[in-house]
């Protein structure tokens, strides 16, 4: 049995409201908060970074496993905002949880699907029996330029998932991607901020490959969107996972315990991870799990998931998802600026 | 000048269509138009093909002989030659060619329009659209095309006391029509009340009130008298195709409420018509913006100056009402495909007057008209279309 053996979340601490954002661009009468359905985002403090939100993450997911760092043979960390663009996120990661260096590591980049296609990564390495458990991250500290439509989501946060065959919580039966070439969304080489290709992101893009995948897992699984307790969309605001849902099949009540984005914002490659450590976080024995990424590029992951007896006595201890997502600090958005290293200083003058 | 009659007409499905490229495109609408005409490719004589910004947006000119290219029809070696009059280029390419047979150069021209926006980002298409004002005195300023129609706009309720409830009316109304047309990118209706409620763009004009660009393509194929008579289909005849200019930049203008190109391209086209304003039962004009429509009617002399916008709230301007305008949902239901909307009014004007237009036919429509415009009216192209021997 390949699946979920331990998991770990971080979210930074700070929030930005949308109207505050929209209030300093003037564009209250828009109300975007209202039409994104999100009301704040999670932001990173002057001290955090992908590679910190990934160390916490993987640190949390470690200090409540049976299975030790020694037993790490795989690090994949999925990010669109590693924090080198050459040298490895991982490797940090690696050193940081004390794992021997006897094992194999990397980054991941898929926009907001590295971190799915992580552990698809993971699930192979350990279902092959070539290493014993693996860790998969997905965290992003994502870029919005300012003014733009992306700024009122694009926040911050991690999960990470150590996989293994052993005392696994949560069972992954099934997964299947769906895949093609679709430039919804991307940051070229040495851009700061990414361009988005406008309405192009809903239809052909999200919903195109979220619906598909998610159909396909169904069919793969032989189970209907009923079969399910929970279910876990990629969430780029509040409103493109609840539509995605409904038109699968889905009951809201089902999306209510994965569904952060109107309270975090959008997490990028975090996003339908934290999405899924909340849903563990509460879970039962036997609890089915839908769920489905996307990364804009484009492609979806879907995975098909079990919680097992084991979950019973696993450390579900704090703190939560939800614990996460109540310890926040409200800032303005001169302060924001500040931390997202959006203004310019003078030290860099000559 | 030889009678033109309006043989073929093609047109694609207008919308967001992002697996399409400008070449399927044009050469659908005109593979179309062709067949609906029932003649061969190689009996069209001259080409001209309308397109405001593939140039700027694609990279692409010399799309008269794309398209002949396209079509298989480059070892006919006629002349084919690409029309540009901003977003009235679809009617100057239907001019044009009405001019070549009109004037017996040819037999049989075909006029096609294509446009394709949704490939690029969104401030591309924003400036390819500014490009129809003037780009050193309005567009460097800032002053976009719905800035200035938003200037129009005020400056209309100003003198005449149009309402927010009376533009929204237009909206309302296009929608309506835009429901039935299966060809139409917003084929659905929207409630007068949620126009108001939409986000501002430029004071007093809403998202609801603006025409958005979308893709698509359409073309006509037009015969002289002679080719017409040997011909099967039903018999619909431009009786008169009329140009006008004006400044290119707004303030250089007398008046903000007035379209000074459209009125004089109107009476013009009346004139050469033989018929009166009263007499046009379908129109299918520029309503790029809900005040556009309010303007152009006014210019059009279908409504004195001041009632277009009171009309419209009557429901003069749909069925059972004065004139049926924008049958096809116009410029804001069926989309705004730059050099495609000219000849996309022309195919609506067509299909109504064969009587073949379908949820949307307008009782026993024998006289039409088309109206485009380039942005706030610098240039203005009417034709004035007439049914000959009842409908198909």
């Amino acid at each position: 049995m390949v699946g979920i053996v331990s998991y770990g979340a971080r979210i930074p601490r700070y929030r930005i409201t949308t109207d505050e954002i929209a209030r300093v661009w003037g564009k209250q009468e828009l109300a975007m908060g209202r039409s994104l359905n999100v009301a704040e985002k999670s932001v990173p403090g002057p001290d955090e970074d992908t590679t910190t939100l990934s160390v916490e993450a993987a640190r949390q997911a470690i200090a409540r496993s049976p299975h030790a760092a020694d037993t790490i043979g795989a690090i994949y960390v999925g990010s669109e905002s590693h924090v080198y663009a050459v040298k490895p996120t991982a490797t940090i990661v690696a050193a940081a949880l004390g794992a021997p260096p006897f094992l194999t590591a990397a980054d991941f980049e898929f926009a907001c699907k590295a971190g799915t296609a992580a552990i698809q990564a993971c699930m192979g390495m350990v279902g092959s029996g070539l290493v014993r458990t693996g860790i998969a991250i997905g965290a992003d500290t994502s870029q919005g330029a300012p003014g733009d439509a992306l700024e009122y989501s694009a926040s911050a946060g991690a999960a990470a998932f150590q996989i293994g065959t052993d005392n696994v919580i949560a069972e992954i039966g099934h997964t299947i991607s769906f895949t093609t070439d679709t430039p919804d969304f991307w940051r070229r080489e040495g851009e700061r901020y990414p361009t988005h290709a406008a309405r192009f992101t809903g239809e052909p893009a999200y919903y195109r490959h979220t619906l598909s995948c998610g159909a396909a897992l169904l069919e793969k699984a032989g189970t209907q969107p009923a079969d399910y307790d929970f279910a876990v969309f990629h969430q780029p605001n509040g409103k493109f996972p609840t539509r995605a849902a409904s038109k699968l099949g889905f009951e809201p009540k089902q999306c209510e315990t994965g569904l952060l984005a109107p309270r975090i914002g959008n997490t990028y490659s975090g996003a339908v991870l934290l999405g899924l450590c909340a849903v563990l976080d509460i879970a039962r024995p036997g609890a089915r799990i839908f769920v489905t990424g996307y990364g804009s590029g484009a492609g979806s992951d879907a995975f098909d998931i079990t919680v097992t007896e084991q979950i019973s006595t696993y450390q579900r201890s704090a703190p939560t998802v939800e614990d996460l997502i109540d310890d926040r600090v409200v800032i303005d958005y001169a302060t924001y600026a500040k931390y997202r290293g959006k203004i310019v200083t003078a030290e860099v003058a000559p | 000048m030889r009678p033109v009659y309006a043989v073929g007409i093609g047109i694609t499905k207008f919308g967001e269509l992002w697996e399409r490229s400008l070449r399927e495109l044009i050469t659908e609408a005109g593979l179309a138009a062709v067949a609906d005409a029932g003649i061969a490719g190689e009996d069209i004589e001259s080409m001209y093909v309308a397109s405001q910004s593939a140039g700027r947006l694609l990279g692409q000119e010399q799309l008269g002989v794309l398209a002949l290219d396209e079509a298989g029809l480059a070892d006919t070696h006629i002349p084919a030659t690409r029309v540009e009059a901003g977003d009235a280029s679809g009617a100057a390419a239907l001019r044009t060619a009405y001019l070549s047979v009109a004037s017996g150069a040819h037999a049989i021209s075909v006029a096609g329009g294509v446009e394709k926006m949704t490939d690029v980002l969104e401030d591309e298409v924003a400036t390819a659209f500014t490009s129809n004002s003037d780009m050193e005195w309005e567009g460097f300023f800032g002053a976009t095309l719905p800035a200035l129609f938003a200037m129009m706009a005020r400056a209309h309720g100003s003198e005449f006391g149009t309402t927010r409830e009376q533009l929204s009316a237009v909206t309302a109304k296009n929608h309506g029509h835009g429901a039935r047309n299966p060809g139409a990118a917003y084929r659905f209706p929207i409630a007068a009340a949620k126009v108001a409620q939409s986000p501002i763009v430029a004071d007093p004009l809403r998202v609801l009130d603006c025409a958005a660009a979308v893709d698509g393509a359409a073309a006509v194929v037009l015969a002289n008298d002679e080719v017409a008579a040997r011909l099967d289909g039903p018999k619909v005849r431009i009786a008169s195709t009329a140009q006008g200019s004006d400044t290119l930049a707004l303030h250089e203008r007398e008046s903000l409420t007035r379209l000074e190109s459209t009125t004089i391209a109107a009476s013009a086209a009346f004139e050469r018509a033989g018929i009166s304003a009263d007499e046009v039962q379908v129109a299918e004009v520029h309503d790029v913006f809900t005040i556009a429509e309010i303007l152009a009617l006014e210019a059009l002399t279908l409504f004195k100056p001041g009632e277009a916008a009171g009309a419209t709230e009557k429901g003069l301007t749909t069925y059972e009402g004065k004139v049926v305008v924008n049958p096809s949902g116009g410029l804001k239901a069926r989309g705004h495909a730059l050099g495609a909307t000219g000849l996309a009014q022309a195919c609506e004007i067509v299909e109504q007057l064969r009587n073949a237009a379908g949820d949307r036919q307008v009782d026993n429509a024998a006289t039409g008209l088309t109206h485009a415009m380039a942005g706030t009216g610098g240039t203005s192209i009417v034709h004035v279309f007439r049914a000959e021997g009842g409908g198909r």
